[in-house]
C-alpha cells in the first residue's frame, strides 16, 4: 500500500516538473512593445522592418501598427498569409473560419499536427500571439455565407478597425471556393471597401491574386472568374476520387503576392497589382487590369461604378515631348513605323476579352437575356399552402 | 456535358423568374413561393416517372432546407439524410448541398458532408440564373452524384442495407 503511495508520489513530481518545463516554454514570449524601434540589436523584433526606412523604400513603417486587416479563411493561403502580417507587426487581424485544422492540412504550411482538432481561427490565433504579441487577434469561428452570419460578418469589417466604429483597412479573402467569394464580393461591394481575392487551382499548379476596388476596378460578380490559363488538356485530367489536390509551394507563393501587395497598398509603396497570376508549370506570371462591367448584376457594384465615375480623377502628368521628338523624316509613302518592343499590343483588356495574356474565364459568361418575356402567372395559393403541399408529398 | 436523360428531367422542371435572395425579404417570399411550385412539380414527376427520389421541406424563412433522398441498387433503398443552407448571394451562387451522415466517407466531399460537384454544375448554374433554383440543384447536382457514388460506396462496404 505505501509502496503504491510512493510511486504515485514519484509520479506526480515528475508531472510537475514537466509542467514546469512546458510553462517556461510558453512563457518565453516576449512582452509587449509600445513603438517601434529602429534600433539594430538582435533583441528588436522590428530592426530589419525599419530598416526598409533608412533604405528610402517604406515613408512610415511603424504606420502598419495603425492597420486593421480581416482574414477571410485560415486555411493554407490565409494561415501564412496571418502569419506573414502578424511578423510584419500589423496593428490588428481578425480571422473567419468555420473549419477545424485536420492532418489532412499537414502538407501545407502553418498549423502543426498536436493542433488538430481545433479551430482554425482558435489555433491560429494561439500561435499568431506567441510570434507577436503586439499584434491584436479577433477571431470568428463560423460560416459567413449563411444568413444567420452574414450581418455580423459586415458589422465586424465595417466597424471592426482599428479605432472601434471604423471600417478595417483591407479585407483579403483566401477562402477556397465560389459561394464564400460572392458572400465577400457582396459585402465589400454594399460598404465599398476594398479587398483582395486570391485563389489556388483545385489541381494546385496555379494561383492568382486581385484587387477589387469597388467601382474602379471590376468585381467578382462583373465576370466569370479569371484564371491562369495552364495549358493542361481537361481530356489527360484526372479527378477522379478527390476534390482538390494541394502544394505548400503553390499555397506560399500565393500568400507571399498576397502579403506583398497589402503591404504596398498599406504603405503606400511601389506599385499594386489589380490581377498578377502564377502558372507554376512553366513559371509564367500573367499581369492585368480589369475593368467594372457596367451591366454587373450585382447592384452595388453599379452604384459603386456610378460613384466612381462621379469622382474626379488625380491627373497624371505626363512627360512634354521636347523638342528632340520632331519627326526624323517629313514624309513617310510608305507608312513606316517603328514600334518599341516594351509597347503594349493591345490596349487594356476588357473582362469580355479576357483571353490571350495566358488566362482565360473560368467559364462562359451567361447570355444576358432581355427582361422576363412572359409575366409571371398568378398565383393565389400561398406559401403555407405550398410549403403544406410539399410536406403532405 | 449533361445526358439526355437529365435534359428531358429538367426541361420539365419550371423554371424560375425572381431574382431574389434571403436578404431581400419581400421578394424573397415572391421567389420562394416559385421554388416551393418548381419543387412540387419535381416531386410529381418524379412520382409519375417512378423515379421519387427525395422529400424536401425548410424552416418557415425558406433560409434552412432539410429531409431525405434515397437511391435504390440492386432493389434496396439506400437512404440519407439532406441539408443545406441558402446563401446570402442566392441565387447567384447555388446551394451547397450537405449529406452529413456520409461526411468523411468519401473523397468526393468537402468538409461537412458538401457534395463535391463536376465542373460542369457552376458554370451551367451560372448561366441559367435566376431561372434554376433547388429543384434544378437537386436535378443536376444531388441526384447525378448519388448516381455515381451510392454503388461505389456500397461495392467497398462503406455503407451497408438498413433495415427501415
Amino acid at each position: 500500500m505505501s509502496n503504491a503511495i510512493d510511486e504515485l508520489q514519484a509520479i506526480i513530481a515528475e508531472l510537475k516538473t514537466e509542467v514546469e518545463e512546458q510553462r517556461a516554454v510558453i512563457r518565453q514570449s516576449r512582452d509587449r512593445i509600445e513603438h517601434m524601434s529602429a534600433e539594430v540589436v538582435d533583441s528588436n523584433p522590428y530592426s530589419r522592418l525599419m530598416a526598409l526606412q533608412r533604405m528610402n523604400i517604406v515613408k512610415n513603417y511603424e504606420r502598419i501598427r495603425d492597420k486593421t486587416v480581416a482574414i477571410v479563411g485560415v486555411g493554407g493561403v490565409g494561415s501564412v498569409t496571418a502569419d506573414m502580417l502578424t511578423r510584419c507587426g500589423i496593428g490588428k487581424l481578425i480571422l473567419f473560419d468555420y473549419d477545424k485544422v485536420e492532418l489532412a492540412n499537414m502538407n501545407r504550411l502553418f498549423f502543426t499536427p498536436d493542433q488538430a482538432g481545433l479551430s482554425k481561427v482558435e489555433a491560429a490565433a494561439r500561435t499568431l500571439t506567441f510570434i507577436n504579441p503586439d499584434v491584436r487577434i479577433e477571431t470568428h469561428n463560423y460560416n459567413i455565407t449563411t444568413i444567420e452570419n452574414f450581418d455580423h460578418f459586415l458589422n465586424t469589417i465595417t466597424g471592426g478597425g482599428t479605432v472601434a466604429g471604423q471600417p478595417v483597412d483591407l479585407v483579403l479573402s483566401c477562402v477556397d471556393n465560389f459561394e464564400a467569394r460572392m458572400t465577400i464580393n457582396a459585402a465589400c461591394n454594399e460598404k465599398c471597401l476594398n479587398w483582395f481575392e486570391s485563389g489556388v487551382s483545385e489541381n494546385a499548379v496555379s494561383g492568382h491574386i486581385q484587387f477589387l476596388r469597388p467601382g474602379d476596378t471590376a468585381c467578382f460578380a462583373c465576370a466569370p472568374p479569371l484564371v491562369v490559363a495552364e495549358n493542361i488538356d481537361e481530356k489527360t485530367l484526372k479527378r477522379e476520387g478527390v476534390c482538390a489536390a494541394s502544394l505548400p509551394t503553390t499555397m506560399g507563393i500565393t500568400a507571399g503576392f498576397l502579403v506583398q501587395n497589402a503591404l504596398k497598398y498599406l504603405l503606400n509603396f511601389g506599385e499594386v497589382s489589380d490581377y498578377l497570376g502564377y502558372n507554376a508549370l512553366n513559371d509564367f506570371f500573367p499581369k492585368m487590369t480589369l475593368k467594372p462591367n457596367p451591366q454587373c448584376d450585382d447592384r452595388h457594384c453599379l452604384l459603386r461604378q456610378q460613384e466612381f465615375q462621379a469622382r474626379p480623377k488625380p491627373v497624371v502628368i505626363k512627360e512634354e515631348p521636347s523638342a528632340d521628338d520632331e519627326p526624323l523624316h517629313a514624309s513617310n509613302d510608305w507608312g513606316i513605323e517603328l514600334v518599341a518592343e516594351d509597347a503594349p499590343t493591345e490596349p487594356e483588356q476588357t473582362t469580355s476579352t479576357a483571353g490571350g495574356q495566358g488566362l482565360r474565364l473560368a467559364y462562359e459568361a451567361p447570355e444576358k437575356t432581355s427582361s422576363v418575356a412572359t409575366p409571371a402567372p398568378v398565383d393565389d395559393t400561398s406559401l403555407e399552402d405550398l410549403m403544406a403541399q410539399m410536406k403532405s408529398m | 456535358m449533361v445526358d439526355d436523360s437529365t435534359r428531358k428531367t429538367l426541361s420539365n422542371i419550371p423554371l424560375l423568374q425572381i431574382r431574389a435572395g434571403p436578404r431581400e425579404k419581400d421578394v424573397w417570399v415572391q421567389r420562394l413561393k416559385e421554388e416551393y411550385q418548381a419543387l412540387i412539380k419535381y416531386v410529381e414527376n418524379n412520382k409519375q416517372s417512378g423515379s421519387d427520389w427525395f422529400r424536401l421541406e425548410s424552416n418557415k424563412e425558406g433560409t434552412k432546407w432539410f429531409g431525405k433522398c434515397w437511391y435504390m441498387h440492386n432493389l434496396l433503398k439506400y437512404e440519407f439524410d439532406v441539408e443545406f443552407d441558402i446563401p446570402v448571394t442566392y441565387p447567384t451562387t447555388a446551394p451547397e448541398i450537405a449529406l452529413p451522415e456520409l461526411d468523411g466517407k468519401t473523397a468526393k466531399m468537402y468538409r461537412g458532408g458538401k457534395i463535391c460537384l463536376t465542373d460542369h454544375f457552376k458554370p451551367l448554374w451560372a448561366r441559367n440564373v435566376p431561372k434554376f433554383g433547388i429543384a434544378h440543384a437537386m436535378a443536376l447536382g444531388l441526384a447525378p452524384w448519388l448516381a455515381v457514388e451510392v454503388p461505389d460506396l456500397i461495392e467497398k462496404g462503406i455503407i451497408t442495407y438498413k433495415e427501415k
